[in-house]
């Protein structure tokens, strides 16, 4: 099953976007960032990856476009997991929000943001989600040290 | 009155002024002692009715992935436990799996299916926590204490196998930490027929109560479609009425040879959710028994010296075997360079680590696809137009697990 839809989505992009083989049974497709929305509009309407499990980045700070933005889709359907994947650098690092077609990026997305700086233009609602309000920096970020801290309400001493 | 210093707000409300004419706007929370778990609901109230909802998370927040980056792939077994305190082994298993995915290992018979048995005696405790919780919330305390009376008795069950009470630390990759001790599973079958005979007086006191249905029926109700567009998954998308469980639709440990049933709601409202978990955990027992009945003999750990530390009687007598325990712990397994995705059906949802290594021995990232997080982010849709009331049994429907949430 997953291997014939994973055909007809690799068909539909061949040439346009960069295919990232079948990983432990998950599609992966790398795309530049103008690419995603519509490439995640056809997934969901073409192929019924009706659910956005997961969006994240990975921080690979030697790299001239150091992150990539990490989605996961699930098929409700035909029970596949599919990856998108996408580049962008330290000075811009933007990308297309996809809450107009997932509400769970909603969340997602707000997290994202938080821990390592992404900015998703067209999200409204990046306020702090797991960390507070006045949070400086981004702690996932690998440039970030694990020991820093920033006390809200001073320590007692 | 000692002078203290203006505390800072944490949050920023997404409202400050009420829409509604001689609307209110309230916090409740993130420690109200109405509710359970940590976490901020700022409301605006008309009368007692909640007309907008916005959900803060993040109060447990303690770099959880931040600090996976600096530990060795074993390390990071007890922080896992940590995740989702209420079912820890099944973190444990769906973190373990997807670093065996990774190593392409496969695990032993006997080792699938104690995971299996565990993760489903897990999912005992937690849906008895969950439903306890939420029944106390509206007064029940005798239904609390008889489902809680059940949790301890798994809970020192599961102790005398681990050592642990709550966060066990007991998978690993590759096996598990011990093998069952002697007269586990005779225990295991008390404790089943404990079950019926607690479980039944909960049905009976509960489910045509017509208290319990006035306030659960019709309240915090959610679609199917919805709820697939906001990323639910588990009971509270399967009380919607869609029969969608990772066990049955990617089939992962020894789920695909065991008989069991997927119970869906019809209303996708409280009573649903409660419904579904009670039933989910009937199924639960039926899967364990079949375990108990087919449970294959053998090692309990693969033999592969890349992630399974030695016998210690070796490791004092032969130098290869030092040699390997030393680098276990100090560098780590050496998981090969890659990414996976590996998801499990959590108590509460799917379940998924996403797991990037470089080949070292520790991890480059890890992420956790927690079904908390992602069910408080749809949450406001199933406070708004309730009553004020409504708002605790319905956050508590959810089960959000704090841990496992805010990472």
């Amino acid at each position: 099953m997953g291997a014939e839809i994973f055909e007809r989505v690799r068909a539909r992009w061949s040439g346009e976007v960069e295919d990232g083989g079948v990983q432990h049974g998950t599609l992966t497709l790398e795309l530049s960032p103008d690419r995603l929305r519509d490439v995640a509009s056809s997934l969901k309407s073409e192929f019924g990856f009706d659910m956005l499990l997961d969006v994240t980045a990975v921080d690979w700070p030697e790299r001239q476009t150091r992150f990539d933005v990490v989605y996961h889709f699930y098929s409700t359907r035909d029970f596949v997991r599919l990856r998108l994947k996408t580049r962008v650098t330290f000075e811009a690092p933007v990308v297309d929000t996809l809450v107009t077609l997932y509400q769970a990026a909603r969340f997602a997305e707000r997290e994202c943001h938080d821990m390592y700086g992404i900015e998703f233009r067209g999200n409204d609602d990046l306020r702090p989600i797991l960390l507070y309000e006045g949070f400086v920096g981004h702690p996932l970020r690998k440039d970030y040290p694990k020991q820093h801290e920033q006390p809200l309400v001073p320590y007692r001493t | 009155m000692d002078a203290r210093p203006d505390l800072p707000n944490p949050i920023r409300p997404a409202f400050t002024a009420g829409e509604t004419p001689g609307s209110t706007i309230v916090n409740i929370g993130p420690s109200h002692p109405a509710t359970h778990g940590t976490v901020q609901i700022v409301a605006e109230l008309s009368g007692e009715r909640v007309m907008r909802a916005d959900i803060h998370c993040g109060y447990l927040h303690r770099g959880f992935e931040k600090e996976c980056e600096s530990h060795t792939w074993h390390n990071l077994i007890p922080y896992v436990d940590r995740l989702n305190y209420c079912s820890a082994l099944i973190n444990d298993f769906a973190y373990c799996e997807a670093v065996e995915r990774l190593m392409g290992i496969e695990i032993t018979p006997r080792c699938r299916y104690l995971r299996t048995l565990l993760a489903e005696y897990s999912r005992i405790a937690d849906h008895l926590t969950c439903t306890a919780a939420m029944l106390m919330e509206l007064g029940a305390m005798t239904a609390f204490l008889y489902l809680v009376t059940l949790r301890d008795y798994i809970y020192e069950h599961l102790a005398n196998l681990t050592g642990a009470r709550v966060t066990y630390s007991f998978g690993r990759i590759g096996g598990l930490a011990r093998d069952l001790p002697e007269g586990w599973l005779k225990r295991l079958e008390e404790i089943l027929g404990e079950y019926d005979v607690f479980v039944g007086r909960v049905h009976g006191l509960v489910d045509r109560n017509r208290i319990f249905i006035d306030r659960m029926r019709n309240i915090g109700v959610l679609r199917t479609e919805e709820a697939i567009g906001w990323g639910y998954t588990g009971p509270v998308l399967r009380s919607t009425g869609a029969p969608r469980d990772l066990r049955k639709d990617t089939p992962y440990l020894a789920y695909s040879e065991l008989d069991f049933e997927v119970p869906v709601g019809i209303n996708g409202d409280n009573y649903d959710r409660y419904y579904v978990r009670m039933r989910e955990m009937d199924e639960s027992v039926h899967m364990i028994r079949q375990l108990v009945d087919r449970l294959p003999d053998g090692p309990i750990s693969v033999a592969d010296r890349r992630c399974t530390l030695p016998e210690k009687h070796l490791v004092y007598t032969e130098i290869e075997s030092l040699i390997n325990h030393f680098k276990l712990i100090i560098d780590g397994p050496q998981v090969p360079a890659g990414e996976v995705y590996s998801a499990h059906e959590g108590a509460n949802g799917e379940l998924g680590f996403y797991i990037v290594s470089t080949g070292l021995g520790i991890p480059y990232k890890v992420h956790v696809r927690s079904p908390s997080f992602v069910h408080l982010g749809g949450l406001h849709r199933m406070l708004e137009g309730y009553q004020l009331a409504d708002l605790v049994p319905t956050f508590g429907s959810i089960n959000m697990i704090g841990g496992e949430c805010d990472r």
